[in-house]
């Protein structure tokens, strides 16, 4: 066990757990915000129910993040899902959704 | 990140679980004991009544007698007057406005005897009781109530939901291993044991880990409403904070109205014994609001009615907008409190919390023992030789601490200032000892003397209830108080657990950490 993190080393294994804290978290928030808007049925009840998701979709995504292989797809993915979800919902919300 | 899919979430299920393997140990020790926090109340206070029988009329009067003369002045009040399991005595709650510009608002709270309202604190004895092992399970101690709360105890129940999850993908054959059991084979069984603790109270650890998150969703994820609703924040607290209202004090004294028969109009509509309470807002003004709350079991947000506390007319009702997710956590955080759980299915609970304790000590306990063949005796790197120490020490030294801590709530003399605290420093101060033990005894020899001890401690518990309170086995069985006999009976089947497994372990079957079992040769899988 301890030569496996040997060998993909500890700025590797930190940069993965950083990844899972903040972005991870931001990315969350954000992916949250979209289901919010997009999800039908009244505007309370897909807040709430993108609310109860949230931590099964951050625990997704930490999961996710310490299963690929490349650090380079972890950190793309988190940087693309993030500006993704984040424009979608501010274009969603800028149209009127959710007013 | 390692190899296959399955691979790395071994290696995140391995460390993840690693780093905090203690605090879930103690979250779940102290969580699955909070399933009898009343329970344990009453052991813990001798003195009360295990239920009164007081009717229901003279137990309100006693509790507004009680918040007219001592919170006249409040701005809010509570008066919880059914008495049942969770709630087995006439409580009050108040809180006074602040008296000056920018000061702080002064909250009370009560415990009364239900006929004469004296408060119970001064019949009682000074302990934390069993409510103070409850809430270390979600505010630890010695730390501030939110950081506790919010960010350690948080952050953990999530690691603790990641571990599960990828703890499940980790298994190759989850099926098989369900059914294999490989005794006496060291290392293996061990791992044999987690694996079948986990797979048997899976669906309580995936109902227990989540609803834990849920409880602090709003807290952690306040900006998906916020951002949702373009941010802003007024119309998402009203939508958040639509279910309450706000009363402003008239400044007019006045006299309040019946607040039984609003009681009765309720019940006529929602069932007999449906209001469990109510709460006054701005009491003894021209203003005075008195809310009755629908109790359910499943919905922490029950159907509200307001009444003008003046004329007793029906004003509103406060409720949410229907929501099939709201439901869902309702019930969610409703099976992780269990209040609404009898005896039996509580047995239940607490049964199925010693299989997740134990779901945590065993992995602990796998990870030293994979790792023992590395080293030779006295040569084990510092991080394997911390893991060893603390898992002795907390897998076995924190059940001595909790004996340790109901020990101290006969013990510690009834004069001491803060008596209740003192308790849980005897129990941290056990436990840490508990950690020096084995560095000055050998972890090998530590798992079999801290378990006689831990044997001891809970056997003892019955004799020292009898000889220091009138509350002895055959006496609280003669008065038919089984919640009493009820926790003597559990210390002593408990000791007799750990002198079972000190036992075995003397006869050198269950290996926990000797390194001769280990030197054979392993067929287990890498993980």
């Amino acid at each position: 066990m301890a030569s496996a993190t040997d060998k993909v080393g500890r700025w590797h294994v930190a940069s993965r757990v950083f990844a899972a804290t903040i972005p991870a978290f931001v990315l969350t928030n954000t992916t949250g915000v979209l289901l919010a808007l997009i999800w039908p049925g009244g505007q309370f009840p897909s807040i709430v129910t993108s609310m109860v998701s949230a931590f099964a979709i951050y625990t997704a995504i930490i999961l996710w993040i310490f299963a690929v292989k490349r650090l380079r797809t972890v950190w793309w993915t988190m940087l693309g899902g993030i500006l993704f979800t984040g424009g979608a919902s501010a274009l969603l919300l800028f149209m009127g959704v959710g007013q | 990140m390692i190899g296959s899919f399955r691979q790395s979430m071994t290696w995140l299920h391995t460390w993840a679980g690693l780093l905090f393997v203690w605090i879930m140990y103690f979250m779940f020790v102290t969580g699955t004991l909070g399933y009898f926090d009343t329970e344990i109340d009453h052991w813990m206070e001798p003195e009360l009544a295990a239920l009164e029988t007081t009717p229901r009329d003279e137990r309100i009067a006693t509790g507004l007698a009680y918040l007219q003369e001592n919170a006249g002045n409040a701005e809010r009040w509570f008066l919880s007057f059914a008495l049942d399991r969770e709630q087995p005595h006439l409580r009050v709650n108040w809180t006074i406005p602040a008296q000056e510009e920018g000061g702080d608002r002064e909250f009370g709270s009560e415990r009364l005897h239900s006929v004469t309202g004296e408060p119970l604190d001064e019949i009682a004895r000074d302990t934390g009781g069993g409510q103070l092992l409850y809430r270390m399970h979600y505010l630890l101690h010695y730390l501030d109530r939110d950081i506790a709360y919010r960010f350690i105890v948080a952050a953990i129940t999530l690691i603790m939901f990641i571990g599960m999850i990828s703890g499940i993908i980790a298994h190759k054959k989850i099926f098989k291993d369900f059914f294999t059991f490989r005794p006496k084979k060291g290392q293996r069984s061990w791992l044999d044991m987690h694996n079948l603790l986990s797979v048997t109270s899976l669906p309580f650890l995936i109902m227990i880990s989540y609803s834990g998150l849920l409880f602090v969703t709003t807290m952690w994820m306040p900006l998906i409403a916020v951002g949702s609703l373009g941010f802003d924040t007024e119309k998402a607290s009203d939508l958040i904070g639509g279910f309450d209202i706000k009363v402003e004090s008239a400044g007019e004294p006045t006299q309040m109205t019946d607040v039984i028969a609003l009681i009765e109009a309720a019940e006529a509509d929602w069932g007999e014994g449906s209001v469990h309470g109510f709460q006054v807002r701005q009491p003894n003004d021209a203003n005075a609001r008195i809310l009755l709350s629908k109790e359910e079991s499943f919905s922490r947000i029950p159907d509200t009615r307001v009444y003008d506390g003046v004329t007793g007319e029906y004003v509103q009702s406060l409720e949410l907008p229907p929501s099939n997710a709201l439901n869902v956590a309702s019930v969610m955080i409703a099976l992780h409190e269990g209040l609404f759980a009898g005896i039996s299915l509580r047995w239940l609970y607490f049964l199925t919390g010693l299989l997740g304790t134990a779901m945590v000590g065993t992995g602990a306990i796998y990870w030293v023992s994979k790792r023992r063949k590395k080293y030779t005796a006295g040569n084990e790197s510092f991080g394997f030789r911390f893991v060893e120490v603390l898992n002795v020490g907390t897998i076995i030294g924190l059940p001595i601490a909790v004996a340790a801590f109901f020990w101290a709530n006969r013990l510690l003399p009834f004069g001491l200032e803060n008596r209740g605290e003192w308790e849980a420093h005897v129990m941290f101060a056990v436990w840490g000892l508990c950690i020096l033990y084995p560095m000055v005894r050998t972890v090998a020899v530590s798992w079999r003397e801290l378990s006689w001890i831990a044997a001891f401690a809970y056997m003892a518990l019955p004799v020292l209830n009898a000889i220091t309170t009138d509350h002895g086995i055959f006496s609280s069985v003669n008065r038919g108080d089984w919640v009493m006999a009820g926790f003597d009976l559990t210390a002593l089947a408990t000791g007799v657990v750990f002198a079972v497994a000190a036992l075995v372990m003397r006869r050198g079957r269950l290996a926990v950490t000797k390194p001769a079992v280990m030197s054979t040769a392993e067929t287990a899988p890498s993980t």
